[in-house]
C-alpha cells in the first residue's frame, strides 16, 4: 500500500513539474508571437501559427502517451490525481458553446441566460453526492458497465449504450462544427476542410492513447483556455475600473449599464428607429395576411423593375441588384409566408426597446396582467431549464467516465471539487465580460457618428453579417442603440479588439476555443466508440476477444464514428444548438434515475430501470418532436405547437417531464417484480463503502 | 457479508450529509431563482441580490458544498474503518 502512495506521489510531483514547465513554455510562446506581431509578422501568420502549434502540440502529447494496455486505454490506469482530473474535466465539460457563446448569450438574454451558469455548475453537487464516490469504488470502464453489474445483465447495458449514444452524438456532432467554424476563420481555409483539419487534430489525441492521451491533452486544453479567456476580460476590467479583478467589481459597470438601459429606452431617436422596424414589422404582416395575392404582385413588380431597367439601359449595378432581388424573391407562395413571417419576428423582435440587463423574468408587455403572467412564464421555463441543465450534467456519459480514472474514491470526491472549481473560473467570469461588453457598446458605438466606428466593426461585419451589423436605419448618420444587431459569438471573439489589444491576443482567444471544442470532442467520441467496443463488443458479442483485439477494434470504432460525425458536421444540420442542449435532457431522463437508484435503493430491480430509461426517453423525445420546430418540420408535425406544449415549457427543457416518468416508471415497476437477489444487494453494499472489510467481491477491472 | 451496526451508522451519516447538502443546493438554487424578482431590490455591494446569486453566489456556495462534502466523507471514512488506505 506505501508504496503505491508514494509512487503516486511521485507521478503527482512529475505532473506538476511537466505542466508548470509547459504553461511557462507557453506564455513565452505568446510573448514572443506578440514581438513578432509588433515587428511586422501578417495576421493570417499568426492564426497558421496558432493553429498549427497548439494542434502539433496535442499530438505530440497523443503520440507520447500511446499505450496498448486496457486500463490505460480506458480509464487512462486509474492514477490521475484529483487536481488534474479537474482539469481534465472542466475542459471535457465546456466545450465551444461555453468558450465562445456562454458570455455573448449573457449579453443578449440578461439575467434570464443565468439559468446557464448556474445549470452548468450546479450539477456538479449532485455528481460530488449521488454518483461520483460510488462509480469510483464499482471501478469499471463505462457507464454501461455499472447498468450491466446492477440490473443483472445484457439488456440494462444495451439500452445504456443507444443512451449514451444518443447523447454524445448529437453532442460531439456540434463540437466539429464548432472546430470547423474556428479553424476556417483562424486561417482562411474552407468550411469543410477546417472540419476536416480539426478531427484530424481530434484524432492525434484519442487514437493513440484512448483515454490515457485523452487525458493528459485535456489538462493542456485546459491551461490554453482558461488563459485565453481570461486575459481579456482582465484587460477590459483595468480599462474600465483600474482593477485586474472583473469578477470582483462589475456591479458597479452593471449600475451604469441600467442608468444607461433608462436614457436610450426613452431617446426620441431610439423611438424612431424602433418605430421603423414596428413598421416593417406590420408591412411583412399584411403581405403574409394577403397571400397568395401579394407574391403574385411582389413578384410581377420584381420582373417590371428589372425589365424597366434593362430598357432604360441603367447602370449595371442597379440592373445586377435587381436580378438579384428577383432570384431571391420567394419561389412559391408557401417560402414566401415562411420568410415573411420570420420577418415580422425579426422586425417585430427589433423593435422592442432594450431589454433590462439585470432585471430577473422581464417582460416589456404594456398591459399589467398579461406582463405578469408573461414573467411566470419565464420564471417557470429559467427553473425547469435550470433543473435539467443540473440534471442533465449529472448524467452525462463522457463526464461521469472521468471519475473512474482516479487512484481513490476519495480523490474521486476532492476531484469533483476541483473539476468545478476549474470550471468556475471561466463560469465566475462569463457574466462580467458579459456585462463590461455591453457597457462598451452602449456608451462607445452608440452615439458615435457611423463615420469614427472604430476598425473592428467594420471587419466583423465583413467576416459575418450575422455577428455583428451596424446599418443607418433612420439616416441620421449616428449610431443608435436599435440599429445594431449582435450574434452571440461575437462578444467573446471580439473583445480582444473591443478591449484594444493586439492581435495575438485574437489568435490566442481563437485557440482557446479551439482547445475547447477540441477537447469535449475527444471525450464524446472515446464514450461512443468504448460504448460500442467496450460494452457492445467485448461484453455482449464477444467476451473471449483477446485484449490486443479489444484495443484494435477500439480504435478502428473511433475512426469510424468520428469520420461519421465529421460528415453529418460538414452539412452543417439546423439549429445545432438546440441539439446540444437536447442531449442535457435526453442525458436526464435516461440516466440519472436509474444511476441514482443504483446505488441508493437496494430494491430498484432490473425491470425497473429498463422501464425507467425507455420510459423517460420516450418522453423526452416525444414532447421535443412535437414542439421543437427543426424536429416538427423533420417529423411532420402540422397541427399549432400550442397544442403540444405542457405548461408552457420549452422544448430546450424536455427533460423536465422524462424525468420524473422515470421515476415514477423505476418505483412502480421494480415493487411489481421480485427483489433484486443477494449478489446484487452486495454489490450495492460494495459500492456504498469505499472500503468494505471482508466482503467478498471485486469490480475492479485492471 | 453481513454489514455490521457501524457500516450502518456510517451509511445513514453519510445519507444525512447528502440530504442536508441537497437542500442547501435546492434552496440557493430553486427558492432564490423562484423568488429573483422579490430580491432583485436588494442591493448586494452593487448588484442586485438575485442577480449576484445567479451569477456569482450560487457558484461559490456549489463550491462550499461540494468542498464540505469530500471532506465530511474523507472524515467519517476514518471514523468508521472504512477508509482506503493506511497512510
Amino acid at each position: 500500500m506505501s508504496s503505491q502512495v508514494s509512487s503516486n506521489r511521485a507521478f503527482f510531483n512529475q505532473l506538476k513539474k511537466y505542466y508548470t514547465w509547459y504553461t511557462g513554455g507557453f506564455i513565452v510562446f505568446v510573448i514572443a508571437l506578440a514581438v513578432l506581431e509588433q515587428l511586422g509578422l501578417p495576421r493570417v501568420w499568426i492564426g497558421y501559427v496558432f493553429l498549427f502549434a497548439t494542434i502539433g502540440l496535442y499530438a505530440g502529447i497523443g503520440i507520447m502517451a500511446r499505450t496498448a494496455d486496457i486500463a490505460e486505454y480506458y480509464v487512462a490506469g486509474r492514477r490521475v490525481p484529483a487536481i488534474f482530473n479537474g482539469m481534465a474535466t472542466g475542459a471535457d465539460w465546456m466545450s465551444a458553446a461555453s468558450f465562445i457563446g456562454m458570455a455573448g448569450g449573457l449579453y443578449l438574454q440578461g439575467f434570464d441566460g443565468l439559468a446557464f451558469i448556474m445549470g452548468w455548475t450546479g450539477g456538479y453537487c449532485l455528481v460530488a453526492f449521488l454518483l461520483a464516490p460510488y462509480l469510483r469504488k464499482f471501478g469499471q470502464f463505462t457507464i454501461p458497465d455499472f447498468l450491466g453489474a446492477r440490473y443483472g445483465g445484457n439488456l440494462a447495458r444495451f439500452i445504456g449504450v443507444v443512451a449514451a449514444i444518443m447523447c454524445s452524438f448529437v453532442y460531439v456532432v456540434a463540437q466539429i462544427y464548432g472546430v470547423g467554424l474556428i479553424t476556417s476563420r483562424m486561417t482562411g481555409v474552407e468550411f469543410t476542410v477546417g472540419v476536416f483539419l480539426g478531427l484530424a487534430g481530434i484524432l492525434v489525441c484519442s487514437f493513440l492513447g484512448g483515454m490515457r492521451a485523452v487525458t493528459w491533452t485535456q489538462v493542456a486544453q485546459y491551461i490554453i483556455l482558461i488563459i485565453a479567456y481570461l486575459i481579456p476580460v482582465v484587460w477590459l476590467a483595468v480599462k474600465h475600473t483600474g482593477i485586474p479583478l472583473p469578477q470582483f467589481v462589475y456591479g458597479a459597470v452593471l449600475a451604469k449599464v441600467t442608468e444607461r438601459e433608462k436614457v436610450l429606452t426613452a431617446d426620441p431617436k431610439e423611438r424612431e428607429v424602433r418605430d421603423i422596424f414596428r413598421q416593417r414589422a406590420a408591412e411583412a404582416k399584411a403581405r403574409v395576411d394577403t397571400l397568395p395575392k401579394s407574391w403574385e404582385d411582389g413578384k410581377a413588380a420584381a420582373e417590371s423593375r428589372l425589365a424597366d431597367l434593362r430598357a432604360a439601359n441603367a447602370p449595371m449595378t442597379e440592373q445586377k441588384a435587381a436580378e438579384k432581388a428577383l432570384a431571391d424573391y420567394p419561389k412559391t407562395p408557401a417560402d414566401a409566408r415562411k420568410a415573411w413571417t420570420a420577418q415580422v419576428e425579426s422586425n417585430t423582435a427589433r423593435s422592442a426597446p432594450p431589454m433590462p440587463h439585470g432585471e430577473p423574468f422581464y417582460s416589456g408587455n404594456p398591459d399589467p396582467k398579461k406582463a405578469g403572467a408573461e414573467r411566470d412564464l419565464k420564471r417557470l421555463n429559467f427553473l425547469a431549464l435550470t433543473f435539467c441543465l443540473m440534471v442533465g450534467t449529472a448524467a452525462l456519459p463522457h463526464i461521469l467516465m472521468r471519475y473512474y480514472t482516479t487512484p481513490t474514491v476519495n480523490e474521486a470526491r476532492q476531484s469533483v471539487f476541483w473539476s468545478l472549481f476549474c470550471i468556475f473560473l471561466l463560469y465566475f467570469t462569463a457574466p462580467s465580460l458579459a456585462v463590461l461588453a455591453k457597457f462598451d457598446i452602449y456608451t462607445l458605438i452608440v452615439g458615435k457618428n457611423f463615420a469614427e466606428l472604430p476598425g473592428w466593426v467594420a471587419a466583423w461585419q465583413k467576416v459575418d453579417p450575422r455577428l455583428l451589423s451596424i446599418t443607418d436605419i433612420n439616416k441620421d448618420g449616428i449610431v443608435q442603440l436599435a440599429e445594431i444587431a449582435i450574434g452571440q459569438d461575437i462578444i467573446v471573439l471580439a473583445t480582444p479588439e473591443i478591449a484594444g489589444l493586439p492581435y495575438v491576443i485574437s489568435g490566442l482567444v481563437a485557440a482557446g476555443g479551439l482547445a475547447a471544442a477540441l477537447s469535449t470532442a475527444d471525450g464524446l467520441l472515446l464514450t461512443i466508440a468504448n460504448a460500442l467496443s467496450h460494452d457492445l463488443y467485448y461484453k455482449m458479442i464477444d467476451p473471449n476477444a483477446s485484449t490486443h483485439k479489444r484495443i484494435t477494434v477500439s480504435k478502428v470504432l473511433l475512426l469510424v464514428v468520428a469520420i461519421l460525425a465529421a460528415t453529418v458536421s460538414a452539412q452543417a444540420p439546423a439549429d445545432i444548438l438546440f441539439l446540444v442542449s437536447a442531449a442535457f435532457s435526453l442525458g436526464a431522463s435516461a440516466f440519472f434515475v436509474p444511476l441514482v437508484a443504483g446505488v441508493f435503493w437496494k430494491r430498484a430491480t432490473k425491470w425497473g430501470a429498463v422501464a425507467a430509461m425507455i420510459g423517460g426517453m420516450s418522453v423526452t423525445w416525444y414532447y421535443m418532436i412535437t414542439t421543437q420546430p427543426w424536429l416538427r418540420g423533420v417529423f411532420n408535425v402540422t397541427r399549432p405547437v400550442s397544442d403540444y406544449l405542457w405548461f408552457g415549457i420549452q422544448p430546450i427543457s424536455a427533460g423536465i417531464f422524462g424525468l420524473p416518468v422515470a421515476l415514477a416508471l423505476l418505483i412502480i415497476v421494480s415493487l411489481l417484480t421480485p427483489v433484486p437477489d443477494r449478489q446484487t444487494q452486495e454489490l450495492v453494499d460494495h459500492v456504498r463503502f469505499p472500503n468494505l472489510k471482508g466482503d467478498g467481491i471485486s469490480t475492479l477491472s485492471t | 457479508m453481513r454489514l455490521t451496526e457501524r457500516h450502518n451508522e456510517y451509511w445513514s451519516r453519510n445519507l444525512n450529509l447528502t440530504l442536508v447538502l441537497t437542500i442547501v443546493w435546492f434552496t440557493v438554487t430553486f427558492v432564490m431563482s423562484f423568488f429573483a424578482r422579490e430580491l432583485a431590490t436588494i442591493n448586494f455591494f452593487g448588484w442586485p441580490l438575485s442577480f449576484y446569486l445567479g451569477a456569482q453566489g450560487s457558484l461559490i456556495v456549489y463550491l462550499i458544498i461540494v468542498w464540505v462534502y469530500a471532506r465530511k466523507m474523507d472524515q467519517l471514512d476514518h471514523e468508521y474503518g472504512v477508509n482506503e488506505r493506511v497512510d
